[in-house]
């Protein structure tokens, strides 16, 4: 939390209204995004109970599994969620584009676009996470057979689940947590957990403030939870009751009366979603209507690549994700992510004023009036003469850069400003700032028009860098003691007898 | 209030003449969640119906448990006790120990079944404790705990054993249900201490490792997992401690408060709720967004503090200077006001927030 958004915070108290704490989207939003809303049973390992999904507003799926408990139905379940979700994720397996590698030498295809699955809360990606887990690992043959379709479900749930865990990545995404990043409540971040709420807060009806919608949506009665927790009041005196007339009636011999407990059910569990789709879409309009922020194209060609592959590897009949990963590749995962973190944090400052003035409050960046530019000067103390243009900037913001530091401006990413000067002005909290510019002007002795800051130009100036990091080297798995996950080890997709064959087998009861 | 009484009759004086609220390992677990808060030291101290206030005075609480868990509950804790628990014995990896059953049939008392336990702690140390009764002093009244199982350990320790049902896949489990988890099995840590010291045993032969029983996986397998409860248990110390020291936050409380709940001719509490608001008002709090999860007056106490940084969390509250008061935080802000001393290092940070988000936000 950073002083900037504890302040939005209270003044959306003070306001009775959400405060925006960005001026861009930094998530890609999809035009046909799926919308996913699990329901879970109070007690069970995520045992499915209902999910309402689809890609269109007015035309919600809704599949429910009327006996939680029942392994059976379960996977029935997973083979009508797949035959919704495989088609969604394979219609985008259609047109490619060439994207030159290894220093234009070569070309890979990547898909032009993606699926992306948006779920109320971060418990809907656990959900997803689980399911993937509990279905990817099951075998089409044996004791318990399911259709080929349930094992690659899984597969897919994993990958999603896998890459929600990369920051910057947009193809599985929960909307409480988008909104939050884009947005301050007059409430806590736990109370912003709860989609309704939140969603309130930004957008409430006509004529109600938001903070008063927010309150309004906290009863389950209005607002059911965004699951995949149910509301304990609904279970214990709505659903458990209906179904227990749904297994009465199961085990009849009343096929009429079979299906009209199906139904009931189905309409009570539609009943507890409606709500929760609603929001999903209007949360959405919300996200939509802000502009995009400049590198969310580029983040999602990367999520465009990484589906492609994934898509080949499952195409060519990949086997499922291991249970965990060893301790390199967890470790090799780890840096990973902490690189993505990094770029993307660093990234949504350059894209964002707003974010960019957290930066600027810490010191670690300043925006300033151009007064004095020098585009051709030129540096010719060394062998040879360079061009080194060079600029005064007026900034009220505080500097606190040592003459020496290099510098940039996310408008001119590619060109580099060191500190010569820092002076501050007598006069009402100003500072002059000298940079000295190199790079980003072409090889010649002029500076190409356009290249450097001009006088009048408000300009950003930050010492964070989306420089390039060095990935860091870890042992391959050969090398790597069996202490560490190395050797001794096989995919568990080989091993009949670990926890592929296991979990085939695993008691679902 | 009456310097003389007791603190018992003091606590008694403020609930009324109904039956004080039972204290279980879970309520007790609470009482650590928002150990500043005065007003819920001595709500629970005096075992006033906390969720009965709150309704009330309009502030219901939401705090159910689907009927759908419980049931799942009991029965993955029957199975694993099934055949003198057989199966925990097998997951224990323990030499067979013996299996004794305390819970000695339903008309048995709460004190019968509390030295029952005292005697099979002194002579059944191999044993499989079932059903044990237990019991710790809250705010000086005795309050007794069972425990899901007591087993005695091939390393001479007792190990409080606490069976939950929800899952741990693939070696992990949710944290919080987890700490959660832990601080109850610390409660019966604590008492499992006492009741060894009144049997005249070294209280330090209970563990402070628990083990922690649940299903594996998608499955209704069990599977074990040592966890420390040390931390857990210095917490819980400190607030009991604390608890016990009641008196000394009843001396600050004004005269005549009361939070009785008798009922009237209706069924319902026969008391004036806004007398009751008034009252309980009287007593200070401290509300913390982590009330929500844990306190049954949490709507009434968010309501009370709406005007303040602190229904917007710790963190933010950290971020504006520590600062109580939401005007507060926006005049100081704008520069409407001027800061006092220890102001004035989070006013300047506040100014300049402020014009930043004045620039760019349209
Ligand atoms: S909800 Fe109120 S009474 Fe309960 S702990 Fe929080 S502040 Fe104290």
């Amino acid at each position: 939390m950073s002083t900037l958004t504890a302040l939005a915070k209270a003044q959306a108290v003070a306001a009775g209204r959400a405060q925006p704490i960005a001026t861009v989207r930094h998530a890609h939003i999809s035009d046909m995004p799926l919308v996913f809303i699990p329901l879970t049973m109070a007690g069970e390992a995520n045992a499915p109970l209902a999910v309402m999904v689809g890609t269109d507003e007015d035309r919600p799926e809704l599949l429910i599994v009327p006996q939680p408990r029942d392994r059976g139905l379960r996977f029935d379940f997973a083979a009508r969620l797949a035959e919704i979700l495989l088609p969604y994720a394979e219609g985008f397996c259609s047109a490619t584009e060439a994207v030159p590698t290894d220093r234009k030498r070569d070309v890979r295809y990547r898909y032009l676009d993606a699926p992306q699955i948006i779920v109320p809360a971060p418990a809907g990606i656990g959900f997803v996470r689980l399911f993937g887990r509990s279905t990817r690992f099951r075998r089409t043959d044996g004791d318990y057979p399911v259709l080929p379709t349930v094992p690659l479900l899984g597969r897919w749930l994993t990958f999603f689940a896998d890459r929600a865990e990369q920051p910057g990545s947009s193809m599985l995404l929960s909307l409480t947590e988008m909104l939050s990043a884009h947005w301050a409540t007059g409430q806590s971040g736990h109370e912003d957990a709860h989609l309704g709420s939140l969603v309130n807060w930004i957008a409430p009806p006509p004529g109600m403030s938001g903070a008063k919608a927010a309150r309004l949506a906290e009863d389950p009665e209005v607002c059911p939870p965004a699951g995949p927790a149910t509301d304990p009041g609904f279970d214990n005196d709505v659903l458990g009751p209906a179904m227990e007339i749904y297994r009465a009636a199961s085990e009849g011999d009343d096929p009429e009366a079979e299906r009209a407990a199906y139904r009931e059910l189905e309409d009570l569990l539609r009943g507890q979603l409606a709500p929760t789709w609603e929001l999903m879409w209007r949360g959405l309009r919300v996200m939509r209507s802000m502009p995009p922020g400049a590198s969310v194209e580029a983040r999602w060609a990367q999520d465009r690549d990484v589906f492609s592959d994934f898509s080949l590897y499952v195409q060519g009949g990949g086997a499922p994700q291991a249970r965990r990963d060893g301790a390199v590749a967890a470790a090799t995962r780890l840096h990973k992510l902490e690189r993505a973190g990094q770029s993307y944090a660093i990234e949504r400052a350059f894209d964002d004023p707003l974010i960019m003035a957290e930066h600027r409050l810490g010191g670690e960046a300043f925006v300033g009036e151009v007064t004095l530019s020098k585009p051709d000067r030129v540096d010719d103390t060394g062998k040879r003469p360079v061009l080194r243009p060079r600029i005064q900037v007026v900034t009220t913001d505080p500097v606190l850069f040592p003459e020496g530091t290099t510098l940039v401006s996310p408008s001119k990413p590619q060109q580099k400003g060191r500190v010569i000067f820092v002076t501050p002005v007598e006069d009402g909290g100003k500072t002059e700032v000298v940079l000295e510019l190199s790079g980003g002007m072409g090889r010649g002795l002029r500076a190409p028009a356009g290249s450097v800051p001009e006088v009048g130009e408000r300009i950003t100036y930050t010492s964070l860098s989306l420089g390039y990091a060095p990935p860091g080297t870890f042992p391959s798995r050969e090398e790597t003691p069996w202490t560490h996950g190395g050797p001794p080890q096989y995919s568990i997709a080989d091993d009949p007898l670990d926890q592929g064959d296991h979990a085939a087998t695993e008691d679902w009861s | 209030m009456a310097q003389t009484s007791t603190p018992d009759a003091r606590l008694d004086r403020l609930r009324g003449p109904v039956a004080p609220r039972r204290h279980n390992a879970r309520t007790i677990a609470a009482l650590t969640g928002n150990p500043g808060c005065t007003r819920r030291a001595v709500l629970d101290g005096a075992g006033v119906d906390k969720m009965k206030v709150a309704e009330h005075i309009g502030f219901p609480g939401r705090f159910g448990q689907s009927s759908f868990a419980i049931v799942r509950g009991n029965v993955f804790e029957a199975r694993l006790k099934a055949n003198e628990g057989a199966a925990l014995v097998g997951l224990l990896g323990v030499d067979v120990p013996k299996y004794l059953d305390l819970s000695g049939g339903p008309k048995a008392s709460n004190e019968e079944r509390y030295s029952r336990t005292l005697e099979a702690l002194r002579d059944n140390p191999d044993t499989l404790l079932d059903h044990p009764m237990l019991r710790l002093e809250v705010a000086g009244r005795r309050v007794y705990l069972e425990p899901d199982l007591v087993a005695f350990q091939l390393d001479n320790r007792y190990h409080v054993v606490e069976i939950k049902s929800f899952p741990v896949i693939d070696e992990q489990a949710d944290p919080g249900k987890v700490s959660a988890a832990a601080t109850q099995a610390a409660v019966y840590v604590l008492a499992l201490r006492e009741a060894l010291a009144e049997a005249g045993r070294d209280p330090e032969t209970v563990s402070h490792h628990v083990l922690l029983v649940c299903p594996k996986d998608f499955s209704n397998q069990p599977v074990s997992s040592m966890i420390d409860v040390r931390r857990q248990l210095s917490v819980l110390r400190r607030q009991l401690s604390r608890m016990a020291r009641i008196d000394q936050l009843l001396d600050t409380l004004p005269d005549g408060l009361t939070f009785d709940l008798e009922a009237g001719d209706d069924g319902e509490p026969a008391r004036d709720p806004e007398a009751l608001t008034a009252d309980i008002e009287a007593v200070p709090a401290r509300y913390a967004p982590d009330c929500l999860a844990t306190c049954e007056l949490s709507f009434f106490c968010r309501a009370e503090a709406r005007t303040s940084t602190a229904v917007l969390g710790r963190s933010v509250r950290e971020e504006l200077g520590g600062i109580e008061d939401v005007q507060t935080v926006l005049a100081l802000a704008h520069g409407t006001i001027e800061p006092t001393p220890d102001q004035a290092e989070a006013a300047v940070l506040l100014q300049a927030a402020y014009r930043l988000r004045a620039e760019l936000v349209p």
